[in-house]
């Protein structure tokens, strides 16, 4: 009805306005970050650089300058674009196609501004990317009685990381099994295995991040013969020998 | 014939902004902020892109070694193996989801702090921000095929989404925007490889072109807005000394990506200095340009002659 701005209806667009603006807002980052959680699924063959934190922590801490890229002199690193199973423009390798050569200097690792690959890391042989898991052994031809060996030779951490392990072979029922064994207190999960594997297509031996490859016992679980090294002695005292039956040669004693 | 074109109180409306500033300045006169802005993207895109260019070259047998004066990208970067640059809002992010970064990204972030809180926040988004030629050709394109459509999203939008984007990192325990964000997709896409984020970028031109004028740059982007706040006592200001001269012809609210920042300096409304001191400013220049009067100047925010 006149001219002069009416206070009341200027306050009310404003309400109105930062309504819409915080509601708006509101929103989006609900939006971003149900998104968020969907994306950053990683996929279990798309393994961090040498040192990277807990995944959780790495997503917290990784800026995704590809720093890290730059500095691997093997283009064992690639920044995963938008559509990949992996959160987008974070560093990852996939070890069946290009390993990680564990550099002794590991350039990577102080490459990156952010620490989220974590400086404190100075000897690969300490690097955890995941483990070496021998997933399929109905083709892995040492299980078929071979010897093929090339993931145990390959292995930067030989007869620590993978041994060889002696077991009879019941089939020809006259040779042996050496069946290739990982031990996780040594595997950096370099992948070197993996990519080396012979079999066409998909490796018999995969490296998988730790939370998949790995059990854990449960914290009330005690190991017996652990328990009496500890004690100096067996913990619930002597036992009754009872004489073994039936191991007698056969037609009886004389 | 020009005589028409300088006329006060002319009808503005669908006129090129342009034409008038060409008329009198010539067509370099009338471009030189814009063009010199879009040497600066190209060249700063460039300085990241000698790097893997040279090596791809070097990989081709068409050069002895690669030659790397910038590694990285706009997150993080290593210029000449010795200078860290880092974003802070990025590294604020990641702070707030519970990482507490090391040296070279802190020094990083705090060397570029201190360039934008000297010189002007959003000197970013019109200088170096990759999406700027993006929506300014939406813009532009806009302008061309007359699109009218209704009212953007609240100005303000932005900082709430800032302000949701830290809450987020926060409860997330992730870096929010980088989930979204076009800039880091988009150079990312060009210094490492593409994948899908030619459709973010993509989204963003048509977002701007067919939903709202100026609508990612002046009222989405958090990323600018955290610039923005950084630039309120920027030494770089855009004024308008000669306001007296103004004609009215409405050209220089035509072509600034943030048209609510003029009306104080020019008009006198609320100050009576001709600075424009509102850190939505981006200090683009283009106001400078397209002002077939020359009332607009580059200064700094001492600055407070008329003439």
């Amino acid at each position: 009805m006149t001219d002069r701005p009416n206070p009341t209806n200027s306050r009310r667009r404003f309400l109105q306005q930062s309504a819409a603006a915080i509601g708006g807002a509101c929103v989006l980052g609900l939006g971003v970050g149900l998104y968020g959680n969907q994306a950053r699924a990683l996929a279990p063959t798309a393994l961090r650089p040498p040192g990277a934190l807990a995944e959780a922590d790495f997503l917290a801490a990784c800026v995704r300058c590809g720093l890290c890229v730059r500095a691997c002199p093997y283009d064992t690193l690639s920044l995963a674009t938008l559509g990949e199973p992996v959160p987008t423009g974070t560093p990852y390798f996939t070890a069946r196609d290009v390993p990680c050569e564990m550099c002794e200097d590991i350039p990577c690792v102080p490459a990156c501004p952010t620490g989220a690959l974590d400086h404190k890391l100075t000897d690969i042989d300490d690097a955890r990317m995941g483990l070496a898991v021998l997933i399929d052994q109905e083709q892995c031809l040492n299980y078929l009685g071979l010897r093929c060996d090339v993931c145990y030779r390959v292995c930067p951490v030989i007869d620590k990381a993978i041994t060889l392990e002696r077991y009879h072979n019941p089939r020809s029922d006259r040779h042996a099994l050496l069946l290739p064994t990982v031990h996780s207190e040594h595997c950096t999960g370099c992948g070197k295995c993996e990519q080396a594997c012979v079999l066409p297509e998909a490796s018999a031996i995969k490296v998988l991040p730790h939370a998949l490859a790995q059990a854990k016992a449960a914290d009330h679980y005690r190991k017996g013969w652990e328990e009496k090294d500890k004690a100096g002695g067996s913990l619930i005292g002597d036992q009754i020998q009872l004489p073994v039956r039936g191991l007698d040669a056969p037609g009886g004693t004389p | 014939m020009n005589q028409t074109v300088q006329a006060p109180r002319k009808s503005v409306a669908g006129r090129n902004p342009t034409a008038a500033a060409r008329e009198t300045k010539g067509w370099l006169g009338a471009n030189r902020f814009l063009l010199l802005r879009r040497a600066s993207q190209l060249g700063f895109l460039g300085l990241f892109l000698i790097g893997p260019i040279s090596l791809w070259l070097a990989r081709n047998n068409h050069l002895q070694q690669a030659w790397w004066p910038v590694k990285g990208t706009l997150a993080s970067s290593v210029t000449l193996d010795s200078l860290p640059l880092t974003d802070p809002y990025m590294l604020l992010q990641a702070m707030l989801a519970g990482h507490l970064p090391a040296t070279a990204a802190l020094t990083g972030a705090v060397i570029v702090l201190l360039f934008y809180l000297l010189l002007g926040g959003r000197l970013y988004c019109a200088w170096f921000c990759p999406i700027n030629p993006v929506t300014d050709a939406a813009g532009w394109l806009r302008r061309k095929l007359k699109i009218k459509t209704a009212q953007p999203p609240p100005e303000s939008l932005r900082r709430w989404l800032l302000l949701a984007t830290l809450v987020v990192s926060l409860v997330t325990g992730g870096i929010a925007w980088e989930w979204v964000n076009p800039i880091s997709m988009l150079h990312r896409a060009l210094i490492f490889g593409a994948g899908a984020a030619w459709g973010v970028v993509a989204a963003v031109f048509l977002y701007d072109l067919l939903f709202a004028a100026r609508g990612w740059c002046g009222h989405v982007c958090p990323v600018g807005a955290f610039y923005g706040l950084l630039g309120k006592f920027a030494l770089l200001r855009v004024a308008a000394p000669r306001r007296r001269a103004c004609d009215d012809c409405m050209d220089c609210f035509k072509v600034c990506p943030e048209p609510q920042v003029i009306r104080p300096a020019l008009k006198a409304v609320g100050q009576d200095h001709p600075l424009i001191l509102s850190s939505d400013c981006t200090t683009c220049g283009r106001c400078v340009d397209v002002c077939s009067q020359d009332v607009f100047r580059l200064t700094t925010r001492f600055n407070r002659s008329e003439s």
